[in-house]
């Protein structure tokens, strides 16, 4: 059986390899734009220090259609923008566009509702020292809330993962999709079971790291 | 020296507009230390927070050391902060620094060099006496701890005017005094104005110079207890007593 596996080597680790790429695009969009989305996000909130009704509207609806779209309908419905940015719709980086702006809509959300743990009276403190908006977002919102924004980091890193497995349909490969072609659809069970353990221990590894981390940097 | 000259502030509420302060006027001199006492929902918060502009005052004006605040511009006013320390009930502190990483906060907004700001922290850890818990966090200070921490930061950028909202509002009689001898301290060897607002008559009557009494939204009564302090009122102390006692909630 482990024979039979490593025929194939030299597919997994370009499997493995390709959704390092997506979930590595994934999580730079997220740490890039989703976090400063979701900042903002909760800066326009209600009796927030950016108030406004109208930002947040349109902020709040971007993030709630997109995660509402089912993930497959959503690779096909940005296959436009996809060519656009990409140049064609087909292979591993045309893949991580549409799991790209998941990634944006989904780790914002989680930064806003971050930030909303962080007591106000912290934010009040800021601004009676003097602090511009900038300031209190990383002298006071980040420190305060890193240990949050570091969780919602891994849990959307660990949904990253598990979405990169569909965007077979446009060529995007990755392990998720090669566990079905070659496991699946041809009924080598060992290697659909290989690359689970796989795809499962790449799962443990982050959440272990993540949440580790996120409590030695919690001093609350 | 603080001016407040007929400042307003009214909220929107679902019905109607609603002034949770109406036309205060107040003076309060450099090197006092004046007490505003009242009921809750008085309007106590909301004039003391309109001092730094942590509110802006719907109508009239707010004048700290000839400065006019609500003509200030954004940046301005955020300069005209540093010299404005503010203290709360909830001490506020920032969880994930260490008791001298909040006093440094406000010397790295004020962009002191590093050595002054070192210098600077440790000066103010002295001065409440928690220079042994620097390195600490304040999740592993005591309430009274956590609030000299407060005071510390409030202190670092050298305000001439120190804003008290509650300040021991949810510490125990003796952290309490321990807290109002730290802010005489500070008021008497800096020369720092204090505004303090305390529903709790122990309050003024340890540190305050002045105490005004607030009333729905309006300042009744201005008392001063100078030039001999609240001592010197003791047989106008009954009457006095059982003013504010009338004014304010039965806890006093
Ligand atoms: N942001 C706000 N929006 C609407 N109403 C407010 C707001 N802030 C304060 N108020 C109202 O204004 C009134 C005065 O509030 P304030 O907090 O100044 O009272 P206080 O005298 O400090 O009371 P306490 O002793 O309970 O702290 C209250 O009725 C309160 O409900
Ligand atoms: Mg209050």
């Amino acid at each position: 059986m482990f024979d039979h596996i490593m025929q194939y080597q030299s597919e997994i680790w370009q499997a493995i390899g390709e959704t390092f790429l997506m979930v590595g695009i994934s999580i730079s969009a997220a740490v890039l734009v989703g976090l400063p989305l979701g900042t903002l996000l909760f800066l326009c909130r209600r009796d927030q220090l950016l108030e406004n009704r109208i930002v947040f509207s349109i902020l709040n609806v971007f993030v709630n259609v997109v995660r509402s779209f089912p993930f497959l309908l959503l690779v096909v419905f940005l296959i436009p923008l996809t060519r656009f940015i990409v140049g064609t719709a087909i292979g591993t980086l045309a893949a991580s566009v549409p799991l790209a702006i998941m990634a944006v809509a989904y780790y914002s959300r989680l930064v806003e509702q971050s930030l909303l743990e962080v007591p106000r009276g912290i934010i009040e403190a800021g601004t009676a020292m003097g602090a511009s908006t900038l300031e209190i977002i990383y002298k006071f919102l980040y420190v305060d809330a890193r240990s949050g924004l570091l969780l919602g980091l891994t849990t959307s890193t660990i949904s990253f993962i598990s979405y990169s497995t569909v965007v077979g349909i446009v060529g995007g490969g990755g392990i998720g999709d090669f566990a079905i072609r070659y496991g699946y659809q041809r009924f080598e069970i060992d290697l659909m079971v290989f690359t689970i353990i796989i795809m499962l221990i790449f799962v443990q590894t982050i959440q272990f790291v993540g949440s580790t981390t996120a409590r030695l940097i919690d001093k609350r | 020296m603080i001016v407040l000259d007929g400042i307003s502030k009214s909220y929107r509420l679902k019905n109607g507009p609603y002034e949770a302060v109406h036309s205060v006027s107040l003076q309060v001199f450099q090197g006092e230390i004046h007490g505003i006492i009242g009921t809750s929902g008085a309007g106590k918060s909301t004039l003391l927070r309109m001092i730094n502009l942590l509110e802006s005052p719907s109508t009239g004006h707010v004048r700290v050391n000839d400065l006019e605040l609500t003509q200030l511009t954004t940046k301005n006013l955020r300069n005209a902060r540093r010299s404005i320390g503010m203290v709360f009930q909830a001490f506020n502190l920032v969880h994930n620094r260490s008791v001298k990483g909040n006093v440094l906060i406000p010397l790295e907004l004020a962009g002191f060099s590093k050595q002054a700001r070192l210098e600077r922290a440790a000066e103010c850890l002295r001065i409440v006496g928690l220079e042994r818990q620097a390195e600490q966090y304040p999740s592993s200070l005591s309430g009274g701890q956590k609030q000299r921490v407060a005071i510390a930061r409030a202190l670092a950028t050298n305000p001439t005017v120190l804003l008290c909202d509650e300040p021991t509002s949810s510490l125990d009689p003796q952290t309490t005094e321990e807290i109002l001898k730290v802010l005489k301290e500070i008021n008497r060897n800096f020369g720092v104005t204090i505004v303090i607002v305390t529903h709790e008559m122990d309050v003024i009557k340890s540190i305050c110079n002045k105490v005004s009494i607030m009333e729905a939204g309006e300042i009744i009564e201005t008392i001063s207890f100078e030039p001999k302090g609240f001592a010197a009122l003791k047989n106008d102390y009954q009457s006095l007593r059982r003013q504010l006692l009338s004014e304010v909630d039965g806890d006093v």
